[in-house]
C-alpha cells in the first residue's frame, strides 16, 4: 500500500516535517508544498534530515511553491524532483492513499 | 518630543503559508502614520520575507514582496535581519531584496534600511523598546 505524504509547513516551525520522515515508510512518497519547500532547498538545517529519508523515499517539491518565496530551483537538493499542480494530481493517483502532515 | 515611543515589529514567520507577514505589513504602514520611532526585526522564518526574486507568475497568490521596497518612502528604514536565522536556512544577505531608504539628515543620501544583526544585539534591540508586536 504506497502512500503519497504532503508537508506543507516550516520544517524550522512546526515539527510536521520531522514526523513525516519518521512516520513514513521506505518506498512512499513525500510532496513539499506551500511553507514545506523550504525544507528542499540546499544548506539548511534540515538539509542532512531530508537527505536521509532520501535513501528509500522518492521526495518531490511543488514548484509554483518555489517560485512564489522567491527559492531558485539551482538550490533545491539534488534528486528531489519538482513538480507542478498536473504532477501533484499524477502522484495523488499514482498512490494508494494521501497522508496529509497539516 | 518625550511622546515618541520605540515600536518594534517583530516578523517571525514566512510568507505565503499563513497571513501573519501581510497583516504584520499592514499594521506597519498604518503605524507609520503617527510619526513614531519604528523598526521592523525578521527572526526565524520571518526571514524569508525578505527573499528576493518572489514571483507569483504560477500561483494563485499575489506576490506583495513590492511593498517591502516602500516602507523607506514611510520613514520605516530600520529593518533589522538576525544573522542565526539566515545561517539555519542556508541564506545570506546577498539572497534578500536590497532595500534602500533616501536619508533627508544626510542630502537625501541613499542608504541601506536592511542591518543584520547577531542573536545576542537583537535581544539587546528588543529590550530597548517601548512597544512590541509579534507577527
Amino acid at each position: 500500500m504506497s502512500i503519497l505524504h504532503t508537508v506543507n509547513k516550516s520544517p524550522f516551525e512546526k515539527n510536521s516535517l520531522d514526523e513525516c520522515l519518521t512516520h513514513s515508510m521506505d518506498g512512499s512518497a513525500i510532496l513539499l508544498l506551500e511553507d514545506g519547500v523550504y525544507a528542499a532547498m540546499q544548506g539548511t538545517n534540515v538539509e542532512a534530515d531530508v537527505k536521509a529519508a532520501m535513501a528509500g523515499k522518492k521526495v518531490y517539491v511543488l514548484g509554483p511553491d518555489v517560485k512564489l518565496r522567491g527559492l531558485s530551483s539551482d538550490r533545491i537538493i539534488d534528486g528531489i524532483e519538482t513538480v507542478d499542480y498536473a504532477g501533484f494530481v499524477d502522484l495523488t493517483e499514482s498512490n494508494d492513499k494521501v497522508q496529509a502532515w497539516l | 518630543m518625550s511622546d515618541i515611543k520605540k515600536f518594534m515589529y517583530v516578523n517571525r514567520r514566512a510568507p505565503y503559508g499563513t497571513v501573519y507577514a501581510l497583516e504584520s505589513l499592514e499594521v506597519v504602514l498604518i503605524g507609520a502614520a503617527f510619526d513614531q520611532d519604528v523598526s521592523l526585526a525578521f527572526v526565524g522564518d520571518g526571514v524569508y520575507q525578505l527573499k528576493a526574486g518572489q514571483d507569483s507568475a504560477d500561483a494563485d497568490q499575489k506576490n506583495f514582496s513590492p511593498i517591502y521596497q516602500a516602507l523607506g518612502d514611510y520613514d520605516v528604514n530600520k529593518l533589522y535581519v538576525e544573522q542565526e536565522s539566515l545561517d539555519e536556512r542556508g541564506l545570506t544577505l546577498e539572497d534578500l531584496m536590497p532595500l534602500t531608504y533616501e536619508d533627508e539628515d544626510d542630502d537625501w543620501a541613499e542608504k541601506d534600511s536592511i542591518k543584520v544583526v547577531s542573536r545576542a544585539e537583537m535581544a539587546e534591540l528588543m529590550d530597548q523598546q517601548d512597544v512590541l508586536f509579534n507577527f
